[in-house]
């Protein structure tokens, strides 16, 4: 990947577009206990620098938010991780061996890093339980996929995450007509169907009542330590009622790390973000 | 009709009760049609396998339940065009690939086949040479390479399969890649038939010119124009868009066409889910034009010409509309849509010949407008309503 002034956004490479069809290079190597790491990425979109050499790393089963204002990164970030931009220069490794910047968004996701968009994408047309259907882990080949039929273990998963997300009574229904909030929820339970080792959320509790954001935060608490979680948050509330480890980005780098009480006494941050 | 009784006992009701049983999803059969689908699939079959030979051969000509030549030819004709708008609907309908150029895919179909039956002429051409017509009039001494194994029917059948295939592969392979989607796709896709119609216009081209391929004598070594061979035609084309009711019901009713029209709904989270949609789309629209080629195989003897015409913009365009009217990403309503629109055209074109285009786009508004699901749609409010 040169360092080239081609648009990140388009230049996806073109060496690896049946990469998937190859078993994801390797497992995940987290014996040294980071599960994400990111050194020095940049990211320019037409001169402005929406990444300015971001460097930070997240631990394994760690639950960690993510917080800054508006222009940030924060979903350049994202975007980075899950192979839907390239960065021009810097290095992204999941786990020791993986280096996620050589790598295709399928082929990402396959090795076990799911991403929750910030405006909540389901399959709108499928229902529920079809929804969790394609993301429960299986082979994601077409010879599969044509003849695929749902184990009774894949079954009982999917009854799980259904509990779990609150949705069984809606198992049936069209996910379109989902609320807002479940329509969230169903987003985060095909992230679990995936049995990713590294959740991406991109501000979870967006739009949600505050009786939802409380059972969100219960949610995320209830998958600390069994996944990494990276959150994207605004609400401050809800950052302060689930996060151990907080990091403040700005201007495309990281401005401070620590927790909640150290960061709200920053002087720096509260310079930039907080206010006043 | 013995069958339909005995399967539709067979087929329980099939409404969704509350929790489906999903541990014991339905057998096969029951998952393809309900008892309504296959009660007209089978009567399908016995019309167009047993009543309409029967009417138009052992029926005498004179009494009123015969059914003239000219019937027969147009509907293996829209049976064709049905089997086209199938093509169309599992890429545009399932998968949200609006293509404009279809008719390429068809018209290769065709003109593979064309090859074929432009061979069986043998001598019997106005030269009396070993080459068509028209390569004698260019001084033509060889066949082309091209054309070589082209008097094989079992090569030719491959062909009818495999040329809209590489087309489609290719073509596909770099679009998909580039991610281009909607309506730019639409718009090359228009292109790339338009590029191929004027390729097959030059004479040097080897495929007859403007003119084509046509005065078709024999086929598998049997005359070609007689009631026989019209009526096997016209029942082959059947089996073939029944048959196709079929393996595309079970397509669009398995994961992978689920997984289609997750990729139509919402392609980045598809990929974010770990599907690669560009083997998706590509297989899919691959197998698409593949259909589209069989379409184009069973016109051309039915029809007696192929020529560059087929490969129109106005001829794919027109395909879609077919989809449209009879309501997408349903199979049902493509056929239906065709059927429709090509049943209206040949009457219109008789009796108000200059009004057809008119009328066409009249309809292709007011679906858009009132009818987005097309007759599909309109069959299902009534359904919700009694």
């Amino acid at each position: 990947m040169s360092a080239g002034g081609k648009s990140p956004a388009v230049d996806v490479g073109g060496s690896s577009t049946f990469g998937h069809l190859m078993p994801p290079s390797g497992e995940l190597d987290a014996s040294h206990g980071v599960v994400l790491y990111l050194e020095d990425v940049t990211v320019s979109f037409d001169g402005f620098r929406a990444l300015n050499k971001l460097s930070f790393s997240v631990d394994v089963g760690e639950l960690r938010c993510i917080i800054g204002p508006n222009g940030a990164g924060k979903t350049t970030m994202m975007d980075v991780i899950t192979g839907k931009t390239r960065p021009q220069s810097g290095k992204v490794f999941f786990g020791q061996t993986m280096d996620l910047t050589k790598m295709r968004e399928p082929e990402i996701s396959q090795t076990g890093i799911g991403r929750k968009f910030q405006k909540p994408t389901v399959f709108e047309q499928h229902s529920v339980f079809d929804n969790l259907e394609l993301a429960i882990k299986a082979d994601r080949g077409i010879w599969h996929s044509l003849f695929a039929k749902l184990s009774g273990e894949q079954m009982d998963r999917i009854d799980e995450i259904l509990e779990t997300v609150q949705l069984q009574e809606m198992a049936d229904l069209r996910a379109g007509l989902l609320s807002h909030g479940q329509k969230q929820w169903l987003e985060i339970g095909m992230l679990l169907a995936q049995e990713p080792k590294l959740l991406l959320l991109d501000e979870p509790v967006a739009g949600m009542t505050d009786h939802e954001t409380v059972r969100t935060a219960e949610l995320l608490k209830t998958l600390e330590g069994k996944h990494s979680i990276v959150v994207v948050e605004h609400d401050m509330d809800f950052v302060g009622s689930i996060a151990r480890k907080v990091t403040v980005l700005h201007e495309g780098s990281v401005l401070a790390e620590g927790t909640m009480d150290k960061i709200q006494k920053d002087e720096k941050v509260i310079e930039v973000y907080l206010g006043r | 009709m013995d069958a339909v009784e005995g399967m539709s006992a067979v087929t329980g009701p099939n409404a969704g009760a509350g929790m489906l049983d999903r541990r014991n999803p339905p057998g096969l059969f029951n998952r393809l049609y309900g008892k309504t689908g296959w009660s007209l699939f089978f009567a399908g079959l016995a019309v167009t396998c047993a009543l309409v030979p029967l009417l138009n051969l052992i029926v005498p000509e004179g009494s009123f339940l015969h059914l003239p030549d000219y019937w027969v030819a147009l509907l293996g004709k829209i049976m064709c065009y049905a089997i086209l708008a199938l093509a169309m609907d599992l890429v545009w309908g399932y998968t949200g690939i609006l293509s404009l150029g279809h008719g390429i895919f068809f018209a290769l179909g065709g003109y593979a086949f064309g090859m074929y039956l432009m061979r069986q002429i043998g001598h019997d051409g106005s030269y009396h040479s070993d080459l068509p017509d028209f390569m004698v009039f260019l001084d033509w001494k060889a066949y082309p390479w091209y054309w070589k194994f082209t008097n094989h029917i079992a090569y030719v059948l491959l062909l009818v399969v495999l040329a809209p295939a590489v087309l489609a592969l290719t073509f596909g392979f770099f679009a998909f890649r580039s991610r281009i989607k909607g309506v730019y796709f639409s718009i090359i896709t228009q292109a790339m038939t338009v590029a191929f119609m004027l390729l097959f216009f030059r004479n040097e081209t080897g495929f007859g010119g403007n003119n084509g391929f046509t005065d078709f004598k024999r086929i598998l070594g049997h005359p070609i124009a007689t009631a026989g061979t019209r009526m096997i035609l016209f029942m082959t084309t059947a089996l073939v868009l029944l048959g196709l009711m079929l393996v595309l019901r079970y397509i669009v009713t398995s994961k992978f066409g689920r997984i289609l029209m997750a990729i139509r709904d919402a392609e980045g989270r598809i990929m974010f889910t770990g599907y690669n949609p560009l083997i998706y789309k590509l297989a899919i629209w691959t197998f698409s034009a593949m259909i589209a080629g069989v379409a184009g195989a069973l016109y051309v003897p039915q029809i007696g010409i192929i020529n560059p015409g087929e490969m129109s913009p106005g001829n794919s365009i027109e395909i879609a509309i077919w989809t449209a009217v009879g309501g997408r990403g349903t199979l049902v309503g493509a056929l239906i849509g065709a059927v429709i629109v090509n049943g209206a055209k040949s009457w219109f074109t008789q009796a108000f010949p200059d009004y057809w285009l008119y009328f066409l786009g009249a309809l292709f508004i007011m679906t858009t407008l009132f009818l987005p699901k097309g007759v599909m749609g309109l069959i299902d409010k009534w359904k919700v309503r009694t």
